[in-house]
């Protein structure tokens, strides 16, 4: 983004990556299937790179209201300073407090979700969505919570799956009553406590009673957690666990 | 003879209405040991939602057999009510069926109230059964052991015994203007349909007229005072929600759900320690008047808002949350149910030091630990499944944000894991500890 600055140009968007889309070896490969589709639908974007910090939602939903605000600050500051007005992500947690939780800290950007990004560069005709390999596969999508029940966002990902011409299949929970996928409010980052099961076990099974070809996530840490809940059932070599992104970008092995 | 029963009357209904004011008014001063919270913006808005989920009961019917039934009895208690009017003024004036005089359309109403009646009857039955004799998940938590259990229990023997009474009257009211008893029968013949009591009236058969009347008058009197016991049963109840869903409803949040407030009061600070300009060694301003900065989070009810101690009174315990939570249904310790059920046992707890001695003394508990658990605090996602479940617009992972909030800022007791994953995110602005000028790193790779 500075180089942008530096030129005195700005981008049509910027592409906020997260902490885990930088970091996370898993989620990096969302990063880069999301930047293949916006380099193909010819997306004028940048980002802050190394000027990017962590929302804060961990800390936040953790209870650290302080350590969220400090980062909020420091973002805000970036972001304005760069003048931005539109950004897009591919981790609900950071499209939900960047688009709800930053205005009434003086952070005010029009925020889409990447699904929301993608579904309206589908609409407007600058990204052609094929079946391509996934056509007719049996795909079920997990709905993350702070796209779905936190933000009403549940069609733009299956939509963009239904133009992949998939079978879509939904769980037996799902949209507003879809099962957490048991990373959200900073659980990514410690032990659960005391149960008979996992969350993300919990939730595979549920993925797997529809016996779904491939689950389809929205999110990073939901990623995450379903990948691990496949393992722990031993069905990693039979079903996969990608993002929407992902399998948009396989499917025309962009 | 005549004058004595009204008086009567009028003695139990003064006491009746007066009693349930009193009752009103703790609940008001409780609730209004919260903070205070502005949510009147949007009326409109509000007033809509409102009309939707509270009296159109939109979100009940997401569970359908429950739902239906749900929506039975809540048709049934307010049409009946219209029969109650009648009640009093009859008690009042020594009237018989003073309505009467609207004729056909009095009949149907009659008619109407008994179908109900008898509807409520058979539902109230149907939720006895549900909740006794089967294997309901949300109905086996252990915050439902002893009192909640009861309290359900009575409510429904409540209703049915009411349903009994009402019915019972009007066989017996019957079968006294088909005998021409005096005040019972009217000129106009027959007042009043009857769909429903008209087949107990074969029960009747062979008594006199006498008894007939000690049955009707009996059952008038057990009805009506079982309605003012009723309605001064709601404040020790869950039943509360019956008046309380509306406001609740109307003060829920209207923003999306995945919002969570910002705090002020650590705005204030972040401010602070971000203005170069800031003296570090200001003395508080002259005539401020506020001696220490406000707490971090709640660990006490009287840290809560208003509106979520409304929510804990409204809350019927109807336990669509828990079923919803995740960390409930693999076996963790947390029940959004129980977090409201606690929240309204310490302000009820509160509630009565202030009675008997006049001003709240510290008993040595508080709400959390002594209520709530840390075990159950930390087990949330914050996937607001809770809230989406709610059928009255309760908002139970706020107050679990708001406990971990004083756990975090107060005494910084957030598990190790975590811990270590905020220092991270202090120092190299991510959760985890990876240096933030690697960020562009994905970038190189392949």
């Amino acid at each position: 983004m500075a180089e942008y600055m530096a030129e005195g140009k700005k981008p049509e968007v910027l592409f906020w990556v997260g902490c885990a889309g930088s970091f996370d070896d898993r989620a990096k490969k969302i990063t880069k299937a999301f930047v293949k589709l916006l380099h193909n639908a010819k997306v004028d974007f940048a980002v802050l790179g190394t000027e990017e910090g962590c929302t804060g939602d961990p800390a936040k939903r953790a209870g650290n209201e302080f350590l969220f605000q400090m980062q909020a600050a420091t973002n805000i500051e970036v972001l304005n300073g760069y003048e931005i007005n539109k950004v897009v992500t591919a981790c609900p947690h950071c499209f939900n407090t960047i688009k709800n939780e930053y205005p009434a800290l003086g952070g005010n950007y029009e925020v889409m979700h990447h699904t929301q990004f993608l579904k309206a560069l589908l609409n407007e005709g600058r990204l052609k969505v094929e079946g391509g390999k996934f056509k007719g596969k049996r795909i079920t999508f997990h709905d993350p919570c702070y796209l779905g029940r936190g933000n009403g966002e549940y069609e733009a990902p299956r939509d963009l799956l239904r133009s992949l011409e998939v079978e879509l299949v939904e769980m037996r929970k799902c949209k507003r009553n879809g099962l957490c996928c048991g990373a959200g409010g900073g659980q990514m980052f410690k032990e659960p406590e005391p149960g008979n099961k996992d969350v993300n076990v919990a939730r595979t099974e549920q993925a797997l009673e529809v016996k779904p070809e491939v689950i389809a996530a929205g999110c990073p840490f939901c990623n995450t957690m379903m990948t691990d809940g496949i393992k722990n059932k031993e069905k990693e070599d039979d079903i996969a666990v990608m993002d929407v992104a992902e399998l948009i970008a396989n499917a025309e092995d962009l | 003879m005549q004058i004595i029963t009204q008086l009567l009357f009028l003695i139990a209904l003064v006491a009746g209405i007066g009693f349930f004011v009193r009752n009103i008014r703790r609940l008001t001063r409780n609730i209004k040991l919260g903070k205070k919270t502005d949510r009147t913006d949007q009326p409109g808005k509000r007033f809509n939602k409102m009309a939707r989920i509270a009296l159109g009961q939109s979100k009940m019917v997401r569970r359908p057999i429950a739902g239906i039934l749900h929506i039975i009895v809540y048709l049934g208690f307010i049409v009946i009510n219209i029969e109650v009017l009648e009640i009093i003024i009859d008690g009042l004036f020594g009237t018989h069926r003073i309505l009467s005089f609207l004729g056909g359309f009095y009949d149907v109403l009659i008619a109407i109230f008994e179908i109900l009646a008898f509807l409520v009857l058979l539902g109230v039955i149907v939720f006895w059964i549900r909740r006794n004799m089967t294997n309901i998940y949300r109905f086996l938590s252990r915050e439902l052991k002893g009192w909640p259990k009861n309290d359900a229990n009575y409510i429904l023997y409540f209703e049915m015994v009411l349903m009994l009474l009402f019915l019972t009257m009007n066989a017996a009211d019957y079968q006294l203007q088909l005998n021409g008893v005096p005040h019972y029968s009217s000129e106009a013949g027959i007042v009043g349909a009857f769909p429903i009591s008209q087949f107990i009236l074969p029960i009747f058969d062979g008594m006199s007229n006498a008894t007939l009347i000690i049955i009707e008058r009996a059952a008038w009197w057990l009805h009506i005072l079982g309605i003012l016991f009723f309605l001064n049963y709601l404040y020790y109840s869950k039943h509360l929600h019956i008046l309380l869903a509306f406001p609740n409803v109307y003060f829920s949040k209207l923003e999306p759900k995945g919002k969570m407030d910002n705090l002020a009061s650590v705005t204030e600070e972040v401010k602070l320690m971000m203005n170069p300009d800031a003296d570090p060694f200001a003395a508080p301003a002259e005539g401020d008047e506020q001696e220490e900065p406000d707490k971090f989070g709640a660990s006490e009810v009287t840290d809560l808002n208003r509106i979520q101690l409304l929510n804990a009174y409204t809350c019927t315990e109807c336990g669509r949350c828990t079923a919803e939570c995740p960390a409930n249904q693999t076996g963790k310790k947390l029940s959004p149910r129980k977090i409201m059920m606690d929240t309204r046992d310490r302000i009820e707890e509160i509630g009565e030091i202030i009675n008997k001695k006049g001003k709240f003394e510290d008993d040595g508990k508080k709400l959390l630990d002594d209520h709530i658990l840390r075990e159950e605090l930390w087990a949330c996602t914050t996937c607001n499944a809770c809230v989406e479940a709610c059928p009255i617009g309760i908002d139970p992972m706020s107050i679990i944000l708001d406990m971990r909030r004083y756990l975090v800022m107060e005494e910084s007791a957030a598990p190790n894991e975590l811990a270590i994953a905020m220092t991270n995110i202090e120092n190299n602005a991510a959760p985890w500890p990876y240096n933030q000028q690697d960020r562009l790193n994905w970038t190189q790779e392949n």
